[in-house]
Order: structure tokens, then C-alpha cells, then sequence
């Protein structure tokens, strides 16, 4: 392998997390915030070692169907009812550097904006061949892609009448611990969106747009699925050139 | 005008809400048939070196109940103090560990429990070891981003009072939010998410 391989293992610590960029932890309009948020400061630090490293979850992981979520819950020959989708992008650091083999993991719910789960009361119908759940892992340049159906938007006890925006969840793995992340993907032209307490929780208006994919008319698929566009950026890291080198490593 | 940095944003957080359950643990949440098994339930095997113990805790709000549809992580050194991680250039960790663990609090009691080993001393970037500890990382509905903290061990006392993390921590009686107690192989670690009790929680 060249040195100019971009495969090497990389060690610096992350560039410091924007959290003014974030949500903060206590946001009232999204009443379970308010007994759920820290109220002390956060204690500041470096990366070490501890957050610098993460675990790495191979390819060989992932079963055929776990990137379809229109086919991995269904009875055979049949499949989730909905709007068929293609969600693909690309994962990158901040410093606009693909994350290969990043886990990226992802729940919704089904077209009718029902999910499956016990606590969960919307009188909206299941959809007997929609799990709501699925995953997949990037490749070389970061890039992933996975069909599933548009899920439905649904009302949620908060206000009296709030609703959530469709939306999928992901949750990523990079190459840090610290790079841990969980967020949401919204659809363009959603007018949804903006009434959303959850995503209201965000401070900064093109903060939230980064979170909305766009239609993504040249990968749709002729009678097919139409196609939406959502990278992913994760904190980026330090070069370590210049980084003082630990004693006795 | 100078020149852009070209820096990109990170994307911003949002919460994992009630069903993160469905997204990571699937079978846990009654979705079976998609996946083999939860991944992260199982860290260790018969051949995993260390001492083997229990981590054990609840995830509580500001009114003192347990949260029960939180998603804990764990994330930790092997015996001998090394993450088995490619970022990892120490030395190779015991690949019979994999440090790293996932439990839902989705139980009754909103207990997550973790079967791992007692990780190793890992050293601070000055060169200096850090206490043996246990990195850990809590989602829920309710929590806009994902809140990481530290869990040290209490039979550990020496080794903590020269932690450079908990040297940092300026109101001392905040540390013991960060020590579990040992009971047998059992370590008990609450995390509470406001009041008196506040875990210390990390920007890191």
C-alpha cells in the first residue's frame, strides 16, 4: 500500500464539537427535554485515546436484505406498501474526507406513519410486510445507498396537535467514538417540517436543512423509485503531524 | 478576504426518539427475523483475557424515574489497556474482546447490564496512564444529542485520584458521579440526568 493511501489509520483527536450548531439539551417546546437535560456544564476535553479509537464493523456483517427495507420484513413475493424510495449519499468528515465502512443504521415508520412497536398507539394501520428497520455500511468513498418506502408523517403527544414531519432516524458509527451520531432525515418540500418542536429543537435554519435530502431526479429509477440525496458529516479530525507523540509509543 | 477553510458542518443531531429501539435493537424491540441477533448484546468469549464483571445501571430524569426506552453504549480498552480499534497503533488488542457493547433499558426496571471485562490503563496524551474506565454513551427520547460520560471503578482508588480526567472535575464531590461501587463482580453505575446526583457528562 502507497503512502499516499487514504487507508491508513488515522489517530488525531476530533475538531471540537459546534454546540451552538446543535440542539441545546434543554429545549421546552419538546416537553420530554425539560427532565431529560443535563443542567450542569459539560466538563471540556481533548480527545483522548478512549474517544479517538471506535470500533469497526466489517462488511461481512451485513446480511442481502438488510439495505431493503421494502423486502428484509416481508413474506415471500410480497412487499411493504408505500412509496418506493431509493435514500443514497455519502458519508464525510468535516473536513470533506469520505468515512469508509461506516455503520449507518436506520428506523422509520411505515407509509401510513405507524411504527412497529408495543408503546406505540397511533391508530394508523401496520403494514404486515414492514419491519421498519435496516442497515448497511459504506464503501471506499464513503457512499451508501438503501430502498425503502416514504414513511408517513404522524401525530405525537406534545402539543395538542403536533405532528412529526416524514422522517427516517439513522444512527452512524465513523471511525471515533466520538464521532457517534443519531440523527434524522427529512424530505424536500415538506412544508411539515417547519412545524416540527423536534426540529425546532435546532437553533440555526441552515443548520436544519442540512438535515432535509433532496429528490434526486438523475438516480430515480424510470417505473421504478423515485431517489433522495442525504450525506452525512461527521466531526472531522486533526492531522497529527505536528502532534506530540506520547512517551514510550 | 482570506481564503475558506472549506469546512464542512457536521450534521446536527436529533434525538433517537421513543423506537431507537427498532433501528438498533430490533429483536429486543419484537422485530424479529431481520437480523441474526442485536448487535453489541455479546462482548466477550471463552477465551477473552481480564477479569470478567457486570456493569449494571439505570438512566434516571430529573423527577428520579428510570428511563425505559433509552440506548446505552459502551466503548472500552481490553485487559491490557488496548482498543481493539484500526486507530489502535500501540499494539494489536486481544481480539477475543471486542469493546464494545449496546443494551436497551427497555425492561421493567430500566436496568442495562453489560457482561464485559475489566479494561487495562490506557495512557492520557502527556504520557500519563488514566484510571481504568469505561466509556459510555446515552441516547433517548428526550435528549437532542447523545450525552457521553465515563464510568471509573471504586476498588480503583489509587488510580483515580491521579486520573487526569477527574483531576479536571472542579466541584470534588462531583467525582463519585463517575466512580461505581463494586459488590462481587458487580459494578453499579446510575446515571442520572439532572439534579443533585448529575452525572458528569463530557464534551469531548
Amino acid at each position: 500500500m502507497s503512502d499516499l493511501s487514504n487507508n491508513k489509520p488515522e489517530t488525531g483527536a476530533f475538531f471540537q464539537r459546534d454546540r451552538a450548531w446543535h440542539a441545546p439539551a434543554l429545549t421546552p417546546g419538546y416537553k420530554t427535554s425539560v427532565l431529560r437535560s443535563p443542567q450542569k456544564a459539560l466538563l471540556s476535553l481533548d480527545g483522548t485515546i478512549s474517544e479517538i479509537t471506535g470500533p469497526v464493523f466489517g462488511h461481512s456483517l451485513l446480511g442481502e436484505l438488510d439495505n431493503d427495507l421494502i423486502h428484509n420484513f416481508s413474506k415471500p413475493g410480497e412487499s411493504a406498501i408505500g412509496e418506493r424510495i431509493i435514500v443514497h449519499g455519502r458519508v464525510l468528515d468535516e473536513r470533506g474526507r469520505p468515512v469508509p465502512g461506516a455503520l449507518l443504521e436506520f428506523w422509520q415508520a411505515n407509509a401510513g406513519g405507524r411504527y412497529r412497536h408495543k408503546k406505540e398507539s397511533y391508530l394508523a394501520a401496520l403494514d404486515p410486510n414492514f419491519g421498519g428497520c435496516g442497515r448497511t455500511i459504506t464503501a471506499e468513498d464513503g457512499s451508501y445507498r438503501f430502498r425503502t418506502i416514504r414513511p408517513g408523517a404522524y401525530p405525537w403527544p406534545n402539543g395538542v396537535n403536533d405532528w412529526r414531519p416524514a422522517h427516517i432516524h439513522f444512527s452512524i458509527f465513523g471511525h471515533g467514538f466520538a464521532q457517534r451520531l443519531i440523527t434524522q432525515m427529512y424530505f424536500e418540500g415538506d412544508p411539515m417540517i417547519w412545524k416540527c418542536p423536534i426540529v425546532a429543537t435546532i437553533p440555526d435554519k441552515s443548520a436544519i436543512e442540512q438535515l432535509i435530502a433532496s429528490l434526486d431526479w438523475a438516480n430515480t429509477i424510470p417505473m421504478d423509485a423515485r431517489a433522495y440525496k442525504f450525506d452525512i458529516i461527521l466531526r472531522g479530525r486533526r492531522s497529527t503531524l505536528f502532534e506530540n507523540r506520547m512517551e514510550g509509543n | 478576504m482570506v481564503q475558506d477553510l472549506g469546512y464542512l458542518k457536521e450534521s446536527p443531531s436529533q434525538t433517537a426518539g421513543p423506537y431507537v429501539h427498532i433501528g438498533c435493537t430490533p429483536n429486543f424491540a419484537g422485530i424479529t427475523g431481520v437480523y441474526d441477533t442485536d448487535l453489541g448484546t455479546t462482548m466477550v468469549n471463552d477465551r477473552t483475557l481480564g477479569e470478567r464483571i457486570t456493569v449494571r445501571g439505570r438512566v434516571i430524569d430529573g423527577a428520579g424515574v428510570p428511563l425505559k426506552d433509552a440506548l446505552v453504549e459502551i466503548w472500552q480498552a481490553d485487559a491490557a489497556g488496548l482498543y481493539n480499534s484500526p486507530s489502535e497503533l500501540r499494539g494489536t488488542a486481544d481480539p477475543n474482546f471486542t469493546g464494545w457493547g449496546r443494551c436497551p433499558t427497555g425492561a421493567e426496571d430500566g436496568v442495562f447490564t453489560f457482561e464485559t471485562i475489566k479494561p487495562g490503563r490506557a495512557p492520557y496524551k502527556d504520557g500519563s496512564r488514566m484510571a481504568p474506565h469505561i466509556t459510555i454513551w446515552i441516547v433517548a427520547r428526550g435528549i437532542n444529542i447523545g450525552l457521553h460520560t465515563r464510568m471509573y471503578f471504586g476498588d480503583e482508588a489509587e488510580a483515580n485520584a491521579e486520573d487526569p480526567l477527574l483531576a479536571r472535575i472542579e466541584h470534588r464531590h462531583r467525582v463519585t458521579t463517575l466512580v461505581a461501587p463494586r459488590d462481587g463482580s458487580v459494578y453499579t453505575f446510575d446515571i442520572h440526568l439532572q439534579g443533585e446526583k448529575e452525572t458528569v457528562f463530557l464534551d469531548i
